[in-house]
């Protein structure tokens, strides 16, 4: 016999884990797109298309060598097809591109597909105190409050404009914190990379705002692959905030972004990401496959970088972003909150990489695992030898949600002097049939009851966010998970 | 809903669990002001009796029906039947990690304010209430910041338990085994906190396993429960007889 009851709170939680994508939807604009596929021509292409100087395409011819000798790693708990790497079109721009000044010059159909996604950029200008370098495929459409932002000394510009405009600061940054042979996916994205966002903080500048990008595929078939790089000089700080949503599509896409931070002395970057990009459907067709190589190199005396990740989106998620602590004294930190529901896949985490004396890291990350997903920390606190007095102290919190979902932890530490102190702390807790019950004999909804217990879950990485991206944070975990709960 | 019904009525109640029946054919009846004991051997199906009524999803109700006012609650949802006014004191309350005594206790207020069509009030005017709440448990406001049940000692989530009855204000409160593991000195506060609730209007059902409970509180029926049966109904007398002399007089 059925249970009653039983059913009726299994069917709230269907209901509530079939909450469709809500911003699936992509819109028609004309493309100059160069044909699928992948050779040495179609970098030289993209190069060409961009008008690029020479140092970049040989960069470029570099990665693409490098690339072609490697192969994708197979060490994360991921699975998932074989990507034809052939198969993919590597730039696609929206075609009646010209300088634009002014928000209205934008193409309507553009600023429409904004409005949907809740981030029209007329009421950023108006009410955020943010500006926006909006990412559509592949190339900067509108850049908002530069004025404001150049009165300081701050860039913030598209990297193509940065290209021509400093390109002598591209080319002493681009590639010195992520190098070109890296890893399969920043070599690929040092081959290929369209567009992406280049911000440098001159000398004694706190930068005025919190500088934000919104990424978006809206191509079917087309790969992104951005570059961001942020350069802090000595005694500067700036925030950065990173939002992305995608359209719905039954082709997986692929997304391999690299983004380096290069903090000098005193500097301080703080990094956040919330991340909500098309996950599959609920039996795991479609959905981004997100390889992205994030790296901070803390080059000055007392440097801080920050990262603060709320991952919710994906089909597979492959991301490290890591702080490389050259600086003595500098100091790195990770906050994450990794989210995956239905088919998901996360293989998360982070490297601590302590080459200064007394330098310090910390690490929060918290994983949640609903439906039939795999969640996985990954971490390396690496110690070497010159880094006397290091300290690292890690928390890896896992929350499962249901019967069927996975939670793996792999912290990896190596130490090579004994004048450092490392902590590691893990948890693994679920939410439970017993725990709801409560909630809903006290007159409390299951909605509410999750949403509680989510963010209670998730508190010390929240309180981490910018305020208006914590709101938002809270919001989407809500809505992407509320689910398979009993 | 006709006034004159009993508050509480369960008529041939049968329910089971994975395919297990626990409870066959139970029938009790509760008006308004009046305290029922419920004793019985372990494993007897007084636990699962208290959580059939609150809804619990584990459980399948087999025939039988539960009435709330003269109508059937079979079909609500567990905080439908909350706001109603149904109220569980569990045996062994949960912990909630990372969620406050005060959200919590807010959250569950404003849920049933907001189920009569009450304004929702905002955690300023709730501190006022709570605060004036707490007393009645002799439980310090400091207790509010700490997350729902964890860490506490056996006493202090009982008497949160009895807190959360007297601020949701219950119509009928079954209280399970809320006497178990209590010192004297809780055990006083706790039946204190039970009395002041208690009056005319509301009804509350005692699942206990020891007289001295009884010796604070006066029921007005003893029930014993058996093999999900009630198989005997008395007065406060009979739980000092069951004291003395056990169940077993009662199957020979």
């Amino acid at each position: 016999m059925v249970k009653k009851s039983n059913k009726v709170l299994n069917k709230n939680i269907t209901k509530l884990v079939n909450k469709t994508y809500q911003y699936g939807f992509s819109t028609s604009i004309e493309k100059d797109i160069i044909e699928k596929g992948l050779n040495e021509q179609t970098v030289k292409l993209i190069s060409q298309k961009k008008k690029e100087p020479e140092f970049l395409l040989n960069f470029r011819l570099k990665a693409y060598k490098k690339w072609k000798q490697m192969s994708e790693p197979e060490w994360a708990y991921l699975k998932f097809p074989q990507i034809d790497y052939q198969e993919i079109i590597y730039y696609s721009a929206p075609k009646s591109q010209k300088k634009l000044k002014d928000l209205n010059e934008v193409d309507p159909e553009l600023l429409k597909t904004f409005e949907k996604l809740g981030i029209s950029l007329n009421e950023q200008k108006r009410l955020a105190n943010v500006a926006v370098d909006v990412v559509f495929d592949s190339v900067s459409i509108g850049t908002t409050f530069q004025e404001e932002l150049k009165k300081s000394g701050v860039i913030f510009a598209s990297i193509s404009e940065a290209i021509y405009d400093y390109p002598e600061l591209i080319e002493k940054y681009l590639g010195s914190v992520v190098p070109i042979g890296d890893n399969y996916f920043a070599a690929l994205n040092s081959a290929v990379f369209t567009d992406g966002s280049f911000c440098y903080i001159p000398q004694n500048t706190i930068c005025p705002l919190d500088l934000s990008t919104y990424f978006r595929i809206n191509d079917q078939q087309s790969g992104q692959f951005e570059r961001t790089l942020i350069v802090a000089e000595k005694n500067s700080k700036v925030n950065y905030l990173e939002g992305c949503t995608a359209p719905q599509y039954d082709t997986n896409q692929l997304h391999a972004a690299v983004v380096e931070l290069v903090a000098l002395e005193n500097a301080n970057i703080k990094y956040s990401t919330v991340q909500n990009w098309y996950s599959g459907d609920e039996f795991g067709n479609g959905g981004v496959y997100n390889f992205v190589t994030k790296r901070g190199l803390c080059a000055g005396a007392n440097s801080n970088i920050s990262w603060t990740q709320v991952e919710t989106g994906s089909s597979i998620t492959w991301k490290y972003p890591s702080c490389v602590l050259v600086g003595n004294r500098s100091q790195g930190e990770f906050y994450s909150v990794a989210l995956t529901n239905n088919y998901q896949q996360a293989d998360t985490g982070t490297k601590m990489t302590h080459i200064g004396k007394h330098t310090r890291s910390r690490i929060i990350s918290k994983g949640i695992s609903a439906g039939k997903s795999k969640n996985s920390y990954r971490g390396l606190v690496s110690i070497m030898n010159k880094a006397l007095g290091a300290r690292n102290y890690s928390q890896c919190d896992s929350l499962l949600i249901g019967n069927l979902s996975n939670a793996n932890t792999f912290p990896f530490i190596s130490v090579q002097n004994s004048t450092s102190k490392i902590e590691h702390e893990a948890s693994t807790s679920k939410i439970g049939e017993e725990q709801i019950f409560y909630f809903l004999q006290r007159g409390i909804c299951l909605e509410k009851a999750v949403e509680l217990m989510i963010s209670g879950f998730c508190r010390e990485i929240f309180t981490e966010l910018p305020l208006e991206f914590a709101a938002e944070a809270d919001k989407l975990l809500t809505l992407k998970l509320e689910g398979s709960v009993g | 809903m006709n006034l004159n019904s009993p508050i509480l009525e369960i008529q041939n109640l049968k329910v089971s669990i994975n395919e297990n029946e626990i409870l066959k054919s139970l029938n009790l009846k509760v008006n308004k002001g009046e305290i029922h004991a419920i004793m019985g051997p372990n494993g007897s199906g007084k636990s699962t009796f208290s959580k059939v009524i609150a809804g619990h999803p584990a459980y399948s109700v087999l025939s039988g029906d539960i009435l709330f006012k003269g109508s059937s609650i079979l079909d609500l949802d567990p905080e439908d039947r909350s706001h109603l006014g149904i109220f569980l004191a569990f045996q062994y309350p949960i912990e909630i990690p990372g969620v406050s005594n005060e959200d919590f206790l807010r959250l569950a207020y404003n849920s049933k304010q907001k189920f009569y069509n009450k304004p929702e009030v905002d955690p300023i005017e709730f501190l006022s209430i709570i605060n004036e709440k707490l007393k009645l448990v002799n439980m310090s406001p400091l207790f509010l910041s700490r997350n729902v049940n964890e860490g506490f000692s056996g006493g202090e989530k009982k008497r949160n338990e009895i807190l959360q009855m007297i601020l949701l204000d219950s119509e009928v409160s079954i209280l399970d085994e809320t006497d178990s593991g209590l010192d004297i000195d809780a055990l006083k506060i706790i039946s204190n906190g039970i009395n002041n609730f208690m009056n005319e209007n509301k009804s509350i059902i005692l699942i206990t396993h020891y007289q001295r409970l009884l010796d604070y509180i006066n029921p007005t029926y003893v029930h014993v429960m058996q093999d999900g049966k009630i198989i005997k109904t008395g007065s406060a007398e009979l739980a000092k007889e069951l004291e003395n002399k056990g169940y077993e007089w009662l199957t020979v």
